[in-house]
């Protein structure tokens, strides 16, 4: 199973700030954390974190700063300002809005499905 | 495969030397894209190389390593896309990466065609000129439609919706009526203020068809602002080579004992004038690298220099004890107010949002501040004037375009204070000179309709 694009496009930004409010990181970090915690189901295409991250400090939801890597490779790390916690907020507000919606639905469903195997002729 | 390099930083697997060409490629092929800067290249770089030495860290050879790292990169044209989509900094570039095919037309026969129509616009007001009884109304009615035709082919070019181009040809014919049916007297002063204003705002419907009907975007009116800039600037050049030409033919011609003063004057310049405003802007669309690395030049080369030049004048106007000719001097500081507010918002187009703290900062601020003082001075030789004469037209132009632009740069020296201080960003700087830009154009439509029968057409 893979996550649908639509979908992945729409929970970027929340897990994206969710992983920073854990503390700063940087591109290829954020993206290796995004594969743990979706157990490898989020494939994202890598250099589309960028814009999106770019688009976040714009925002003002992110900052960033040049720093070094352990390797001494210039690199660019990120980290969530006041604002973008308040922004990650409001968006686990309207994914639990959502996903307790989907979930309401699914057991209506899983219901007509158990009536419908107690009285076949309903079903059919 | 390859055995770690000496030279290499401790505990990193290291890359062989074709692998390191391979990513030196990758890199200045994405560059080349145009939407990518140099740092967004160092970011994504970073990322590859990241990727390919954990592989490397998992067993993989380096070039097998590269390979998957490049391909979890995604394509190059979809990551440049994205980035030139979160830039936004060129709206062409947006219209030219959507979908990977060119959105805006940019046929030379098209350029050709318009230009056409704007010389003939031109001619118009030439015709209008030399007819006695209209003298007054030739700029009054020409300028708009010159201006109209640019508007339309920005429109043409971005094939934007009808109501885009019924919005500027309705401001271009009401402009270009209302000149016609004022009837302005000899003195023509309320003409001149009219053609001024209509000028304005005829250019601000001249960035509707820029921004292809999405004037409300912040990020399609610092385009248009840069636009603006470049624009001039392609202006300034042609007028500058086609007269230095003219002059080199009316003197050639002249030894050959041939007076072409009259085709020059009243078909070559105005065709030629005309044409240019449509040549310039195609100009500044196709060409655009060229003027991309000169206007931040230009900017750092004229912001010291007029800071320089308006500390002067204030250090004048301090050991003179003020101004004495009022308005003269009010249009002249109205005129430098215009300079200071071009270099503000050209040094704006070429900084990035998020730019540190600088000395051009400090020195902008100082610019504007200066200004504003020297600009106190001039109202204060100017409130003595209305006192004693009353309003004239011009009078009362010069001080509202006055009031228009002191609004915009006291507010502009407060945000650069605010940003020196705390180290801010650009964004509130740019979002106050975008979101002004309408106060120009309401300025300039009610200068036209208003300030000529106010004043009985003097």
């Amino acid at each position: 199973m893979k996550v649908g694009k639509d979908l992945m496009a729409a929970s970027a930004a929340p897990l994206v700030l969710a992983i920073l409010a854990e503390g700063e990181s940087y591109g290829y970090a954020i993206v290796k954390r995004v594969r743990e915690l979706s157990d490898g189901e989020i494939e994202w295409t890598d250099g589309l974190l960028y814009p999106l991250l770019h688009r976040l400090e714009d925002a003002g939801h992110v900052t960033s700063r040049w720093g070094a890597s352990e390797t001494g490779r210039r690199r660019r790390y990120y980290e969530v300002t006041p604002s973008g916690r308040a922004e990650l907020a409001e968006h686990r507000r309207q994914w639990a809005a959502v996903v307790g919606a989907l979930q309401s639905a699914w057991k209506d469903v899983a219901d007509a499905a158990v009536l419908g195997t107690m009285r076949p002729g309903v079903a059919l | 495969m390859t055995a770690p390099e000496a030279s290499g930083p401790a505990g990193a697997p290291a890359v062989g030397a074709e692998v390191e060409a391979e990513i030196g490629r990758w890199r200045q092929y994405i560059l080349a894209r145009g939407s990518v800067s140099a740092e967004d290249a160092d970011e994504l770089e970073d990322h590859l190389r990241g990727h390919v030495d954990g592989l490397m860290d998992a067993g993989l050879a380096d070039d097998e390593a590269l390979l998957v790292a490049v391909k979890r990169m995604g394509s190059q044209a979809e990551v440049a896309h994205e980035f030139a989509r979160q830039h936004s900094r060129r709206l062409w570039r947006d219209l030219v990466l959507d979908g990977g095919t060119p959105r805006s037309r940019d046929g030379i026969l098209g350029m050709l065609a318009f230009g056409a129509a704007a010389g003939l616009a031109a001619k118009v007001m030439w015709l209008l000129a030399a007819n006695r009884e209209h003298v007054q109304d030739a700029a009054p009615v020409g300028i708009p439609l010159v201006l109209g035709v640019l508007a339309t082919f920005l429109w043409w070019r971005r094939r934007a919706s009808s109501r885009v181009v019924l919005a500027i040809g309705g401001t271009a014919v009401g402009l270009a009526a209302l000149g016609l049916a004022y009837p302005f007297d000899a003195r023509a002063d309320t003409a001149i203020l009219f053609a001024i204003h209509a000028a304005i705002a005829m250019w601000l419907a001249v960035g509707v068809g820029y921004a292809g009907g999405h004037w409300r975007s912040r990020a399609a009116r610092m385009d248009f602002i840069r636009f603006t800039g470049e624009w001039a600037i392609y202006m300034f050049l042609i007028a500058t080579a086609g007269g230095a030409l003219m002059g080199v033919s009316m003197a050639v011609f002249q030894g050959l004992g041939i007076d072409i003063a009259d085709a020059l004057f009243l078909w070559v310049l105005p065709l030629g004038l005309g044409g240019a405003t449509v040549v310039a802007a195609w100009l500044v669309e196709s060409k655009q690298e060229v003027l991309e690395t000169i206007a931040p030049v230009l900017t750092r080369i004229f912001t010291p220099i007029a800071t320089i030049a308006v500390l002067a004048m204030l250090a004048g106007a301090l050991v003179s004890g003020g101004f004495e000719d009022s308005r003269e001097s009010l249009i002249a500081v109205d005129l430098l107010l215009v300079v200071v507010l071009g270099l503000v918002l050209y040094s704006l187009t070429a900084q990035s949002p998020a730019s540190p703290v600088g000395w051009a900062d400090r020195m902008q601020l100082a610019l504007v501040v200066a200004a504003l003082l020297l600009d106190l001075a001039a109202l204060v030789a100017m409130a003595g004037r209305v006192a004693e004469f009353g309003f004239t037209p011009n009078r009362l132009v010069t001080l509202g375009v006055n009031a228009v632009l002191v609004a915009n740069l006291g507010v502009t020296a407060w945000l650069y204070i605010r940003r020196v201080a705390r180290r801010g960003d650009l964004a509130p700087l740019l979002r106050w000179q975008t979101g002004y830009i309408p106060v120009y154009g309401v300025w300039a439509l009610a200068v036209c309709v208003v300030v000529p029968p106010l004043f009985a057409f003097a």
